[in-house]
């Protein structure tokens, strides 16, 4: 573990590249053992998504299958985008892709760091739009709590205790060029 | 990409491409992109817009532009009313106001109009909250229907930039030639007008148009043909003799295209007078873009009504 001067704050080095992919590997082990054949991993914009083709990478390897990818964009179903609200931006819409019909799969939603549970249950609300799977289940790689509805990941890769203004900053290389998980009090993405 | 897309639409309206910065017009074709997803999955809903009203007020006829926008707001979740009043009761500005002001007492959150007068959903914009959507205003502008002819092109060749596009038929009372024209210049692509000298509009030259009186000399090298509809319901008989003569001069064949780039494609805003500006096997031709436009004018008009919900509070559009 390494403290890090930036911006004046103090961020504390939670996981490296190394960690990173070793928890990604007892993950998707842990996908493989509990679940079995008919999976899609659905990866959430943005850092979901890498997340998400790591994880398959890994399953194919444990079980000579390829595994589907897709990604989903959320914007349309969250809680706090819409009219009512006062004058904003409206966030950006990304691509959502889902490679097969969901019907009767086991859909593993991915996602970097579980928070409040909003962006998981605007998700689900999406995904029911795609079709019935046979279960939705829920893979993160950083469980951090203060959860604000009833949701809960099937697949952790590490749980952070947090106060609910620390920020938790995950870099994959993919998104951001290196791979590292960060806890500090600067302002930025949070999941 | 030749521009950059804006973070957001700062504005509460959209009643004009005049008023439009190139950024503005990137964001909403890019968001019309992602929109167009919508269409293509088991349930064709998406839930952003519930809650918000939009009324649809059409004093004139209108039937695609009507049933696109109605979807639109369907396919976002919005709930939707149509009024469509006869041109007589409401040709005044001061009656166009308080039928607005009745409206709002309804609360709604968008307007979406079309109107026999120019000007009139700016002067709407003014006096109520609500945002305010150009389906048409007179022979000024049709926002939306150049943003989906745009994405169409778009779609099609990865750019608008550089593109020879014609437009020709009746420029003179065509909001559609007007839109496109501030349109395609502000995003740099090379526009052309064909039509008969009377039925080019005074101040053609503002348009930033290169302007030709006949067709075949207008089609060399372009990219993209699009043939306006002749509009007999706005037009004096000394402007247009006979649908006999204009197809002679001017009219779409697969000859006349011929004369266009080999790899041009064919627009045209319907509805479709066959016979008269275009030929059916060109219309109906393998290069014809016609259906595209219809399906790509609902994602257009959704990303339009997306966009506009951050705009509470902004400043309206233009005056």
């Amino acid at each position: 573990m390494t403290g890090k001067r930036a911006g004046g704050a103090r961020r504390i080095q939670i996981m490296d590249a190394e960690e990173i992919e070793r928890t990604i590997a007892r993950m998707a082990s842990e996908i493989v053992e509990s679940n079995g054949s008919d999976l899609l991993l659905v990866g959430i914009h943005t850092r979901g998504i890498p997340l998400a083709r790591r994880l398959a990478e890994r399953i194919s390897v444990l079980t000579g299958a390829e595994v589907p990818v897709g990604r989903l964009d959320i914007t349309l179903y969250r809680d706090d985008v819409g009219p009512w609200r006062p004058a904003h931006q409206q966030p950006l819409l990304k691509e959502t892709v889902l490679p097969v019909p969901i019907n009767d799969l086991v859909v593993f939603l991915v996602d970097d760091v579980l928070f409040t549970g909003r962006t998981i249950r605007a998700a689900l609300g999406s995904l029911v739009d795609y079709g019935r799977p046979r279960a939705v289940r829920l893979a993160v790689l950083v469980d951090r709590g203060h959860r604000e509805l009833p949701i809960a990941a099937d697949v952790v890769g590490k749980v952070l205790e947090t106060t609910s203004t620390e920020d938790v900053q995950v870099h994959l290389a993919e998104v951001d060029g290196d791979d590292g998980v960060w806890v500090g009090k600067e302002a930025g993405h949070g999941g | 990409m030749a521009v950059e897309s804006a973070s957001e639409l700062k504005r509460k309206d959209v009643v004009g491409i005049a008023s439009l910065e190139p950024a503005e017009i990137q964001l909403i074709l890019d968001t019309a992109e992602e929109l167009l997803e919508v269409a293509r999955r088991p349930i064709k809903k998406v839930p952003v817009l519930r809650g918000a009203t939009v009324v649809n007020l059409f004093m004139e006829p209108s039937t695609r532009t009507r049933f696109s926008f109605e979807m639109a707001e369907k396919r976002l979740s919005a709930d939707t009313l149509n009024f469509s009043a006869s041109t007589s009761s409401v040709s005044k500005g001061e009656t166009l106001v308080d039928t607005a002001r009745n409206l709002m007492a309804m609360a709604p959150d968008y307007i979406v109009i079309r109107h026999p007068n120019v000007g009139a959903p700016h002067r709407l914009a003014e006096v109520v909250p609500a945002s305010i959507i150009n389906a048409g205003d007179g022979i000024n502008e049709h926002p939306t229907q150049a943003l989906l002819d745009a994405f169409t092109m778009r779609q099609h060749f990865g750019r608008l930039e550089g593109l020879n596009v014609v437009i020709a038929g009746d420029i003179r009372h065509s909001r559609v030639a007007r839109s496109n024209a501030f349109l395609l210049n502000k995003m740099g692509a090379k526009l052309r007008f064909a039509a008969p000298a009377s039925l080019l509009p005074a101040g053609v030259e503002e348009l930033g148009a290169t302007t030709f009186l006949r067709l075949e000399p207008a089609l060399e090298g372009a990219d993209v043909v699009m043939m306006l509809r002749i509009q007999r319901e706005r037009q004096a008989a000394v402007n247009f003799p006979s649908a006999r003569e204009y197809y002679d001069f001017f009219a779409l064949t697969e000859e006349r295209l011929a004369l266009a780039a080999p790899h041009a494609v064919v627009m045209h805003p319907g509805p479709m007078n066959r016979g008269v500006e275009i030929d059916s096997a060109v219309a109906d031709g393998e290069r014809s873009l016609i259906l595209d436009q219809v399906t790509n004018g609902v994602a257009v008009r959704m990303a339009i009504l997306y966009l506009l919900a951050g705009g509470r509070g902004a400043a309206t559009a233009d005056s």
